[in-house]
């Protein structure tokens, strides 16, 4: 595509795609070839008008100085924040939709040669053959269209989770309660996943020592694999420690019914049970900063840090 | 002219105004008819509770028999609206409780309904016949067990796809032995098993009954003990479409829906065993609508299960059908008028069905009448939209989600831009668009200058600038509802288009551009909308005024700001400031 947004070529693009029949005042040529921002900020302001096409020159009211109260209903109100320009601004603007998406874990000041083009599919696709980053609320379905590939049987379905509100979980429609609730359970350098009964234990404590008690055995012997057989005096190998809080050599996470990764414990037991679809046990190494914020409970792995 | 005609020929007249657009023009002819036509209006709409107020619609109405409301905004669907937002229905079921003690139904759809609404509306309206709940929640099957209970001529209990705290299935039994007047019960959402016995009962003694739409557990051996019983059903919906394989309990569901005349929409399926799809075969040929959105049936079960019903008008299917079976349905159904093919992996970046943009081209281009289409894919050009686009200029909803974000054509690698141009160009009577893949403000220009009918716009991850919303508010006349998300768009073409958004129900946009001071501004200067900024991660003035908020959703409103908001929403009016020094010592705590 054009580069629409890049400075030098801004504004005589933004005239362009103005159509004809609106009455578009612009300004005379010599204005045009002002580079500086109040200029551009100039012609920008006459382009925009009420919905009804009713365009008014209203621009001689309005200030430089971004004074709020020459808001009028029909005229074009300028730019408030200090940035001259209007490339600047299509710049920033594109931030929080590309941090939104999880593309770019930089800083909020994007590199404006990366993003000058935000839309490119050059540059996208580059990022498009990782894999996609979960993105809250897409792809647009409900909650209980969701997972359906995966059969009923591993839906996770407690009674616990009718007992109390349900508003976590989704999964309405399959409801029957099984006597179990194995979910699977795989670990950072272990190829050989488990699985867990959740039902089995009512804290995340539990499920703790439950993993550990799982994984301890075959890390031991992976350890022994790649160390060329230095047999581990311990029986059966290391305890794994530190999974709830980060403080151990790994961490536990899983994977609820809308396809986020989340770290364990922020919600009640009963509340996870009934939106856990898988677990992971990952190097706490290997973890993105998190962001504590207050998204209702949760804490993604996915949203990058503000 | 007004004394012309007495006052009871012109209710006569209007009485046969049953739309709602039609009654307001007559009620803005003159005074007398303003009168006359509020004294008889008998069924209210309301499409944003929030937009006004019970009072204000009890004071023009005095006489109202049906009240439908919506709630949240259409993102709810998608967990785009924090928990605990709004939509709190209980105050209306209040006021119109001691306004219409003659209610008889009641429509809500994303609206939060607790038990205590229920059991109010069970015990107020002696004349109740019909309730609707359609994505709403936050009610418990106690409050269900209420209506039931209560309500001695219901007609009609539909919980929709609503969230239903379930605590038991014996609320069905509280429909007492003399109730006989049900016509449509769905209880598709619910999860834990209702009594079969007492749902059988109650399917014997309802002689009226047309639609059945049970939940996932009831099993599919008991399903000809209730097709048995009511032979006139018109629409059902089955439970778990899944026995283990025996042929007493085939040829007993065979029969069951031989002797269903009447039968013209199936839905349910959950757990599909292809092998039990033929015992429905005797029914196919009348069928118009089918939701086998849960079935996860692959062809060719599906795809001959589906040909043989070569009177469907409407179907919901899972991206099963794959190309192969989609290019059959456009040689078998040539009266479809409606086609939802869902996704049934989303999550996975790989396809695991080969289903692409040439099964939309081919049932666009076979079924004439096609036009309402919803679409999930992987891959789509723009050549397959102009193709779409030209075959089908009757469209009149169109729903289309490549499931990658800002996918490009994957011929061309060019945006989507002239695909979806060529839609709006064409189809002339084009209501409803939602848009995804790559797409630049070209897009925008497009449907700014030919989607003059569009009523709805969904947009999401899409755009380069502000001139991409401003093509949207100041060229689409009709647009009602527009939605967006994670778009460029900032606070030029929103405050350029202030007075645009008094003429829509609403606007809502998250992860966009749209600063903090914007929406102040917005809200100082517009008192006739509500402009609300959800801001989970801490109030929006704790940062520069130029920080982009969170969500923001505008809609206008003659009720005024509302008071029921929840810590992480703020209201931007002439006392903002101050409203948000009290809610920041409140959240101080």
């Amino acid at each position: 595509m054009e580069g629409y947004s890049r400075k030098d070529e801004g504004c005589p693009q933004l005239l362009d795609l103005i159509p004809k029949e609106k009455e578009w005042l612009t300004k005379s040529a010599e204005e045009k070839q002002t580079r500086n921002g109040s200029s551009e900020e100039k012609q920008l302001e006459l382009r925009l008008g009420p919905p009804n096409g009713d365009w008014t020159i209203k621009n001689k009211n309005i200030s430089r100085e971004k004074d709020h109260e020459s808001l009028l209903p029909f005229g074009y109100f300028s730019p408030w924040s200090s940035s001259s320009g209007y490339q600047v601004k299509s710049q920033k603007q594109t931030t929080p939709f590309l941090q939104a998406h999880g593309q770019l874990k930089e800083s909020s000041q994007p590199n404006p040669a990366k993003t000058a083009v935000p839309n490119s599919s050059s540059s996208s696709s580059a990022q498009k053959r990782t894999a996609p980053t979960p993105v809250v609320g897409w792809p647009p379905i409900r909650s209980f269209r969701k997972n359906l590939a995966n059969g009923s049987s591993s839906k996770p379905v407690s009674e616990s989770q009718n007992a109390v509100g349900s508003k976590i979980s989704s999964e309405k429609p399959i409801e029957n309660s099984p006597k179990n609730l194995l979910v699977k359970i795989n670990m950072d350098g272990v190829p050989i996943g488990r699985k867990v009964d959740l039902k089995e234990h009512d804290s995340y404590e539990k499920l703790s020592f439950a993993v550990d008690e799982l994984f301890r055995g075959l890390l031991a012997a992976q350890s022994n694999f790649s160390a060329g057989g230095i047999k581990n005096d311990e029986d059966g190998g290391k305890a794994i420690t530190g999974l709830l809080d980060g403080s151990g050599e790994y961490t536990l996470v899983y994977e609820d019914n809308e396809g986020d990764r989340l770290l364990i414990g922020d919600v009640p037991w009963h509340m996870f049970v009934s939106s856990v679809k898988r677990l992971r046990v990952l190097k706490s190494s290997e973890l993105p900063t998190l962001c504590r914020g207050r998204k209702h409970g949760k804490r993604s792995l996915d949203t990058s840090p503000k | 002219m007004a004394q012309s005609f007495p006052e009871d020929v012109l209710e006569h007249v209007f009485s046969f105004l049953n739309y709602d657009k039609d009654r307001n023009a007559v009620s803005l002819v003159c005074k007398s008819w303003y009168e006359i036509e509020r004294l008889c209006r008998r069924r209210i709409f309301i499409g944003n509770c929030y937009a006004v107020s019970p009072e204000i619609v009890i004071r023009r109405f005095p006489d109202v028999r049906a009240v439908e409301l919506k709630g949240k905004p259409h993102f709810a669907d998608f967990n785009l609206v924090p928990e605990g937002w709004g939509g709190y229905v209980y105050p209306w079921i209040v006021s119109l409780a001691r306004a219409y003690p003659w209610l008889e139904e009641i429509k809500l759809k994303r609206m939060v309904v607790t038990d205590e609404s229920l059991e109010l509306i069970s015990k107020s309206f002696k004349n109740f016949k019909v309730l609707v709940l359609l994505s709403c929640e936050g009610f418990t099957t106690d409050g269900l067990a209420s209506i039931a209970a209560n309500c001695r001529n219901l007609r009609e209990l539909d919980l929709g796809e609503s969230e239903v705290e379930d605590l038991s299935g014996h609320w069905l039994s509280h429909f007492p032995d003399n109730c006989t007047s049900l016509v449509s019960l769905n209880i598709s959402c619910l999860g834990s098993e209702v009594s079969f016995c007492a749902l059988e009962r109650l399917v014997a003694r309802c002689p009226n009954l047309k639609t059945l739409r049970l939940n996932r557990a009831v099993p599919l051996e008991k399903l000809p003990n209730l097709l048995c019983r009511a032979p006139q059903l018109v629409e059902l919906g089955t439970g778990a479409y899944s026995a283990e394989i025996q042929s007493d309990i085939f040829s007993n569901l065979a029969e069951a829906f031989l002797g269903c005349k009447q039968l013209k929409g199936l839905s349910g399926f959950w757990d599909v065993v292809p092998a039990y799809l033929p015992a429905m075969y005797s029914v196919c040929s009348r069928i118009t609508s089918l939701n086998l959105s849960y079935a996860t049936a692959q062809n060719p079960e599906l795809v001959h299960f589906v040909s043989q019903c070569s009177n469907l008008q409407r179907l919901w299917v899972l991206d099963y059908i794959e190309d192969a079976g989609l290019e059959a349905l456009a040689a078998s159904c040539k009266d479809l008028h409606e086609l939802r093919v869902f996704p049934s992996d989303p999550f996975d970046a790989e396809a695991n069905v080969s289903l692409t943009e040439q099964g939309l081209v081919a049932v666009s281009e076979g079924c004439p009448k096609l036009q309402s289409v919803l679409y999930f894919c992987r891959q789509m050009s723009n050549a397959a939209l102009v193709a779409i686009a030209r075959s089908r200029p009757n469209m009149i909803r169109f729903r289309l989600c490549i499931i990658e974000p800002r996918a490009p054509d994957y011929l061309t690698l060019e945006p989507l831009d002239t695909g979806f141009g060529a839609i709006v160009e064409n189809c002339k009577e084009l209501r409803r668009l939602s848009m995804s893949g790559l797409l630049t403000d070209r897009v925008f220009e497009y449907i700014g200058t030919h989607a003059k009918k569009l009523e709805m716009l969904s947009i999401a991850f899409a755009g380069d600038s502000d001139l991409g919303l401003h093509h949207v508010l100041s060229g689409c006349e009709s647009l009602r509802k527009l939605e967006i998300r994670d778009c460029p768009f900032g606070d030029k073409a929103l405050l350029a288009n202030a007075t645009k958004l008094e003429t829509m129900r609403s606007l809502w946009m998250s992860s966009c551009s749209v600063s903090f001071g914007a929406c102040k501004l917005l809200g100082q200067k517009m008192p006739r909308l509500n402009v609300e900024v959800i801001n989970e991660r801490g109030p929006p003035d704790s940062g520069p005024e130029s920080c982009p908020v969170e969500k923001l959703y505008v809609y206008r409103t003659i009720a005024g700001p509302r008071v029921d908001m929840p810590g992480f929403v703020w209201t931007m009016d002439e006392q903002v400031s101050s409203s948000l020094s009290r809610v920041t010592e409140r959240r101080g705590d």
